[in-house]
């Protein structure tokens, strides 16, 4: 066998792993696309009108992720079920986006957090390694942390719409998920990194609860705003 | 000096004071956060699987590291190789050298059982090229063709007929699967595609430091040998173009230094080589290289 015979066959393995990205690329692409349309339905909830008909939004925001499962159920027939990590970086992003809007999703319903159990069976995944496409833990945990920033956003819109009760739940949500993350040795890494934003949020909260409790609004909720009017 | 030191330590007390009380109140208010939420020991289990991660990487790494710096010394040992006086003497220790670092693969091999490979790839992927680098240097030296992929992967199956291994290098997990299969043991570690076009770029450099180094030492017909089959590799690299990964592309470009240098070899050698006696040629020799570099190096 020749040198160039055996870069022949050794190009059509490579091209053949182009093939495969750009068919993943694809379906990424449609998940990208739909993870768009829960994210700005889930939004609403900034509004001061969209507080109203929260449960409406997650029911609705549960349909599209009937999508989403379909979607990552093709994405897992496009490659060889053992070379997920080879892969990965192509839906990487996509995916911790999704544990994100999961993560949102199960917030806003019953104020829990979504466990990684739960969030893979929301997006049709497996949550071990062993039984296939699975949801990697970084993943998962980076969806987590971006949960806890749009939270802290939510606190402080939740305080324009006169919604005193929000904050302190979620300043009790945010610091078990802080005091969860400190029991973590994160490498120096991307989770890493995002870990250290955590801080901030957690700041922001304790801020817009500390406002709350000088003014004496998050005593007595239902008389306090009776009495604004 | 050292009343300012005492100051400082002291201010740093006081904060730390201030701190306590504060971080204490924390877990008051948030008294939810007890050890026992399921939240906490969902993290709890989250630490384990990260730790466990982690320590397996970094093993993966230093072993790597070890495969790296042991191949480099064997390439080493191979420049060695002056003329068929001590050429199989040389060969004899690179091979038990080689057979070391293949120990060493075995070992990666073991931390991988039932792992995917390419989550840990990245640890250990400049070892194998390096490896991959030397065996084909080897390769070559002894037969002048260029070692297969299929061939280096063939040499890195590893039978293991007693299911001890797993037992002494290995914690449990492992060990359970050696003993639930029962069989012979077969530990492989597969060197990609792409680990492979790596370490073969890289080999190209070496064989050009070979070539020069033989004209050196009066070696006339090793450099003609070189860059008909550097040639050969080159336009292997052109097929393959940028059809692969960036780091291919890149080492395209070292390639075609490397092969220039050695195209410039055989030209002097053959325009001058009937003029000059032969025992001055390398002197000849060595100052053109020294020119080429030089350029090289200002560009």
């Amino acid at each position: 066998m020749s040198v160039i015979e055996m870069f022949v066959e050794l190009q059509s393995g490579l091209s053949a792993d182009q093939d495969i990205r750009e068919e993943i690329r694809k379906v990424v692409q449609t998940l990208e696309q739909t993870a768009r349309e829960i994210l700005i339905l889930l939004q609403g909830v900034h509004q001061e009108a969209g507080f109203n008909d929260i449960p409406a939004k997650c029911l609705k925001a549960r349909e599209h992720f009937g999508t989403v499962r379909t979607h990552l159920a093709t994405l897992k027939t496009k490659f060889p079920s053992d070379q997920y990590y080879r892969f990965h970086d192509q839906w990487r992003f996509v995916l911790q986006r999704l544990v994100f809007l999961a993560a949102f999703l199960v917030y806003l319903e019953n104020e829990t957090l979504v466990t990684r159990q739960a969030a893979a069976q929301i997006l049709g995944i497996e949550s071990e390694r062993e039984k296939g496409f699975h949801l990697d833990i970084e993943d998962y945990l980076s969806g987590v942390l971006s949960l806890a920033s749009e939270l802290s956003r939510l606190a402080v819109n939740s305080v324009t719409a006169r919604d005193y009760a929000r904050p302190l739940h979620i300043a009790a949500f945010i610091n078990e998920l802080d005091f969860g993350f400190r029991l973590l040795n994160l490498k120096n890494d991307s989770l890493r990194k995002r870990y250290d934003g955590l801080k901030y949020d957690v700041k922001k909260i304790e801020e817009v609860v500390y406002d709350l409790s000088i003014r004496g609004l998050s005593k007595d909720l239902t008389t306090t705003s009776m009495d604004k009017q | 000096m050292s009343e300012k030191e005492e100051k400082a330590s002291g201010g740093f007390k006081k904060r730390k004071h201030e701190n306590f009380p504060r971080s204490q109140r924390k877990e008051e208010k948030g008294n939810c956060v007890d050890s026992s939420s399921p939240v906490i020991l969902a993290f709890k289990s989250f630490q384990q699987e990260l730790d466990a991660k982690h320590d397996k990487y970094e093993r993966l790494v230093k072993l790597g590291r070890d495969i790296t710096i042991e191949s480099k010394r064997t390439i080493f040992i191979l420049h060695r190789v002056i003329s068929d006086l001590n050429k199989d003497e040389i060969l004899n220790e690179s091979d038990t050298k080689l057979d070391v670092i293949r120990q060493k693969i075995k070992q990666v091999a073991q931390e991988l059982v039932g792992e995917d490979l390419y989550q840990y790839h990245r640890a250990f992927t400049p070892g194998l090229q390096e490896y991959v680098e030397a065996v084909t240097f080897q390769h070559f030296i002894k037969t002048r063709t260029l070692f297969r992929l299929e061939d280096i992967n063939k040499q890195l199956i590893f039978e293991e007929p007693i299911n001890d291994v797993a037992t002494t290098v290995n914690n449990s997990p492992d060990h359970s699967l050696g003993g639930a299969e029962k069989k012979p043991n077969v530990l492989s570690l597969q060197v990609t595609p792409v680990d492979y076009l790596l370490g073969v770029a890289d080999l190209t450099g070496e064989l050009m430091r070979y070539c020069i180094g033989s004209v050196g030492n009066g070696d006339i017909d090793t450099p003609f040998e070189l860059s008909q089959f550097l040639r050969e590799i080159f336009d292997g690299f052109s097929y393959i173009g940028n059809t692969g990964p960036y780091e291919i592309s890149r080492k395209l470009y070292a390639l075609k230094q490397s092969l220039a240098k050695v195209e410039n070899a055989c030209y002097t050698l053959k325009v001058r080589g009937s003029e000059i006696p032969k025992h001055m040629l390398a002197d000849l020799f060595s100052a053109k290289t020294d020119i080429i570099e030089h350029d090289e190096g200002i560009s």
